[in-house]
């Protein structure tokens, strides 16, 4: 005699329910396991993406070791290979970008989180988020055909006047400069969206102790309200310095597509994403590919390492606010 | 009222009046676009942007009818491909998973949504491309459907967890099984949601060129099926901006300004069905 | 949801349905150099003979030899002939080789723009490679000025414009420049891909003339029609007899002269700085890259079609867009090695 699996108490076996219930039980677990499969295809897909990054770069990889890094040598034809210049260009332009995004988001983020009124701070997100949306090759567009054209006439001849070094050499319009432009407009819109939230999310009291011992609207702000929500707002950059780092179209219309390490910011240059743009698909012989996917790794690499700060940092802050500040 | 106060007071109407500056600026930015791309587009966008093929080099009167039809193509496989993965995963996460496997997966989900856009298409290219022997739709829109995976899984996720706890446990009351309960009663009062993270999601790689440098490669005609190379929208923007040809720039920022105009557009749809309120009044 | 989920599988069906059409496709990349006659040539192949589309990307020689080799598309096109080397790798990876068809004459001319100089300029092979190798810097330089007399250059920095991406265009003028400087050559070389001790790098022959039209005061090198086509000025290169000669139909020809009657069976020969009066000195083949097997019947039968076409019909399209048609003697000796595809 089947034992019996239902629960109520003091009936018999029910054979006609337990059957019942049972496909109800694998109706779920059915689910289960299709939901599950889908989850698992997207470390699946995860996972396969960093070995076939892996896989695929193993000549360069060999052949150059560690020194691919620091290596200035980019010449196909002696099938030589390094990623410094490109690394050096992807630093410089995302440090250009960073330098202008950074205070103007900043600023922005503290306008719309203490001093606007609810409706306009949302209205103004809204906006933000929609330039937030305009992908990199309408940059690239607007960049080439826009931007270049008023760095060269007016915005480098006049830097050029001030003799520094890194305003120094012919004013061509394509470059690092103009490419770290382009990439400040990007990433502004992240910076804002997720300071305005970190900012948001300070508590009252905090900002309400400062007015109360005397400071102004500023210093309440800044002295206190800002580092309250640092960390918050530092991994807002690197989350931009991400983004800018990854960026492809718009870097590659604009920054002179030239294998170049030099001190001005005026002079063309690379980054990882463009070379890999504008190369893999003439890259001849197995270690010129093969190179080019080694960059494809340590720019995923640099991204990923961004990435995870600045989502540690991010929830520190969120943690931070919640945590304490109760009326 | 001491010269000290005086001067801070200053300053601090000073540097708050600089934050307005820099929130109007970065506002205005998107005004210039719109604006750029309206006054240099709008004169091109005719009947034959829309239904003419691209004509030889240096003729005049070409379209981008095969590039819009390309588009079309390559973001339908790319949501056959993003959304049921998002979808089904995220149900896993919210409804069925434990807390290690689900962190396991988000983590692989917010890894996934940081890989740069042309790492993606490295790997469209190992994974589809070099296998099959050629260029084709179905890498492109490969390439471009694992990037819709993270934002849709992480954004319904987010919606399904918001349900309010009193809807499950209702629907558990009256003897609905688990599945029954997520199908009828869970993802339809999230419905609002998951359509803005798919809108959302679409519009982010509706825009996207490089994973189709190496997966789509381009077409200067209609690409039939989806075994062949196939032209897109941003491909051709990246194309004719920087070729000389005047006829070709122009078209450029008329595709430009469709491309753009589209992805807008969806963006705002998708906020408006947002705030419209998820449709489960809070108790 | 499920009228989405309905909508979507339509639409699938409909795209996959609607769109396999009877013609076949056939895909290309390669040279940009010859792209304007190529483009032309596709479209009026498919008009003639409706039921082969020739889908042509420009996306340099480079790319063009790669994908060929991958077998990514059906053929390649190069201005700059697959070294010994690339070919063994074709060889090694196919078990067949690769055939390289020249399809029309072509010229690489040193484009322009400098503020103030309305006449043709002048470049002597001295000037030419001092300029790239970023020696000459400016434009007022005695090097330059000394063959331009009587024309105002200003004084201002050159800005040097090359090809970003892997370029047949960039193979003929550094070949050109190896022939003509023995500093280029040792410190240069010649490739499509090489490492450019100066200047700003555009992708294809689109993206330099694009950036040459933009860019004040610089100067690059494009195939003339680009030149031609979008009204950037481009100058007279002074040849190996000593004359400075523009480049057009008749001087690519008569550089071209001389290859003709001497041209190897695998056609690849190189007519940079070829001797004669009114040679233009930077001329050169341009060649379809064709596997020398081709398992699908149909899509054999219709490249060996078009090449057939492209020697005969295809050559009278090609002077009107700047570009010479091949000697006589080349013309017969491909078409006797078409039979040579299988």
């Amino acid at each position: 005699m089947a034992s019996s699996s239902t629960t109520v108490p003091g009936a018999g076996p029910i054979v006609g329910s337990r059957s019942f219930l049972s496909k109800l039980r694998e109706g779920d677990e059915i689910a289960r396991l299709i939901t599950f499969i889908f989850a698992a295809a997207v470390v699946l897909v995860t996972l396969l993406l960093v070995y076939e990054l892996w896989r695929d770069s193993v000549l360069a990889r060999q052949k150059f070791g560690l020194a691919f890094l620091w290596t200035r040598v980019w010449d196909p034809l002696a099938d030589q290979y390094g990623a410094l210049p490109f690394i050096y260009g992807t630093v410089v332009t995302s440090t250009v970008a960073l330098f202008i995004a950074v205070p103007l988001g900043i600023g922005a983020a503290i306008f719309l989180a203490e001093l606007a009124p609810a409706r306009v701070s949302d209205t103004l997100e809204f906006f933000i988020d929609l330039l937030a949306a305009v992908p990199s090759v309408i940059y690239g567009l607007l960049g080439f055909l826009a931007v270049v054209p008023l760095m060269r006439e007016y915005i480098q001849p006049a830097l050029k006047k001030t003799m520094l070094p890194i305003f120094s050499g012919p004013a061509y319009g394509l470059g690092f400069l103009t490419a770290g432009v382009i990439l400040a407009i990007m990433v502004i819109p992240f910076i804002i969206s997720v300071s305005r939230e970190v900012l948001l999310s300070v508590p009252r009291d905090q900002r309400e102790a400062a007015l109360a011992l005397g400071s102004t609207r500023w210093e309440s702000t800044w002295k206190v309200v800002v580092p309250f929500a640092r960390t918050g707002i530092m991994g807002s950059i690197f989350l931009a310095l991400a983004r800018a780092l990854g960026e492809t179209m718009a870097v590659t219309m604009v920054v002179g597509n030239v294998v170049a390490i030099t001190p001005s910011l005026f002079s063309p240059g690379y980054s990882i994403a463009a070379v890999i743009a504008n190369e893999f698909t003439e890259a001849t012989g197995q270690l010129y590919s093969q190179a080019l996917i080694e960059l494809g790794l340590v720019l995923f690499l640099l991204t990923f390492i961004l990435n995870g700060l600045a989502r540690l940092l991010i929830i520190a802050t969120s943690q931070r606010g919640s945590g304490m500040g109760h009326a | 009222m001491t010269n000290r106060l005086r001067w801070r007071k200053l300053v601090s109407g000073f540097m708050l009046t600089m934050t307005g500056v820099c929130a109007f600026v970065a506002v205005s930015v998107l005004f210039l676009i719109l604006g750029y791309l309206v006054y240099n587009g709008g004169t091109s966008i005719n009947w034959n942007f829309f239904t003419k093929l691209p004509t030889p080099v240096g003729e005049t009167g070409g379209g981008m009818a095969n590039a819009i039809v390309g588009s079309g193509k390559l973001l339908l496989l790319a949501t056959l491909i993003g959304v049921p993965v998002g979808f089904l995963g995220a149900i896993y996460l919210a409804e069925f998973s434990g807390a290690k496997t689900a962190f396991v997966v988000r983590y692989a989900a917010d890894v996934l949504n940081g890989v740069p856009s042309i790492v993606v298409g490295i790997f469209a290219y190992a994974l589809i491309v070099a296998p099959m022997g050629h260029f084709s739709t179905l890498a492109g829109g490969f390439a471009l459907g694992i990037m819709m995976i993270p934002i849709t899984l992480r954004s319904t996720e987010d919606f399904l967890l918001a349900v309010p706890k009193a809807l499950r446990e209702a629907a558990m009351a009256l003897g609905a099984s688990k599945w029954k309960t997520i199908a009828t009663v869970i993802v339809p009062a999230a419905y609002r949601g998951i359509l803005t993270a798919i809108l959302l999601a679409f519009a982010r790689v509706a825009g996207e060129t490089a994973p189709l440098l190496f997966t789509a490669l381009g077409n200067r005609y209609w690409s039939p099926g989806w075994n062949h190379p196939v032209e897109s929208l941003p491909h051709m923007v990246f194309t004719y901006a920087i070729s000389p040809y005047e006829d070709w720039r122009r078209q450029a920022w008329a595709a430009g300004l469709v491309l753009l105009g589209l992805i807008l557009v969806i963006n705002i749809l998708a906020r408006a069905i947002l705030s419209r309120g998820i449709a489960v009044p809070r108790s | 949801m499920k009228k989405i989920a309905g909508l979507l599988v339509a639409a699938l069906a409909l795209a996959t349905v609607a769109w396999s059409q009877g013609a076949l496709l056939i895909n290309g990349a390669g040279a940009s150099f010859p792209y304007p006659i190529y483009s032309k040539w596709f479209d009026e192949y498919r008009k003639a003979h409706g039921n082969a589309e020739i889908n042509y990307q420009s996306v340099g020689s480079g790319a063009g030899i790669k994908q060929v080799t991958d077998g990514t598309v059906d053929f390649g096109a190069s201005d700059g002939p697959m070294n010994d080397e690339q070919i063994k790798a074709y060889t090694d990876k196919h078990g067949y080789g690769i055939l390289h068809f020249p399809t029309v004459l072509g010229a690489a001319v040193p484009t322009y723009n400098v503020p103030g100089a309305s006449a043709a300029l002048n470049f002597t092979p001295e000037a030419l490679a001092g300029i790239f190798l970023g020696k000459i810097t400016k434009w007022n330089d005695p090097a330059i000025a000394g063959a331009n007399k009587g024309v105002n250059l200003p004084a201002n920095d050159i800005v040097v414009v090359h090809r970003s991406d892997g370029s047949g265009t960039t193979y003929i003028w550094t070949d050109y420049l190896s022939k003509v400087s023995d500093e280029w050559k040792n410190k240069v070389g010649k490739g499509t891909s090489i490492n450019w001790p100066v200047g700003l790098g555009g992708k294809g022959s689109e993206g330099v003339t694009g950036l040459i039209k933009q860019t004040p005061n610089s100067i690059g090198y494009v195939e003339l029609i680009y030149a031609a086509q979008n009204s950037v000025p481009y100058g007279a290169v002074k040849n190996a007899a000593g004359t400075f000669v523009k480049a057009d139909l008749a001087s690519v020809s008569a550089a071209a002269a001389g290859a003709a009657k001497s041209m190897p069976d695998d056609f690849r020969v190189s007519i940079t700085n070829a001797p004669g009066k009114t040679a233009y000195p930077i001329s050169s083949f341009t060649w379809l890259l064709i596997p020398a097997k081709i398992s699908d019947a149909g899509k054999r039968n219709a490249i060996k079609d078009f090449l057939k076409w492209s020697l005969a019909d295809g050559q009278n399209y090609a002077e009107a867009l700047s570009y010479a048609k091949l000697p006589k003697e080349v013309v017969a000796k491909e078409a006797k090695a078409l039979g040579s595809i299988q």
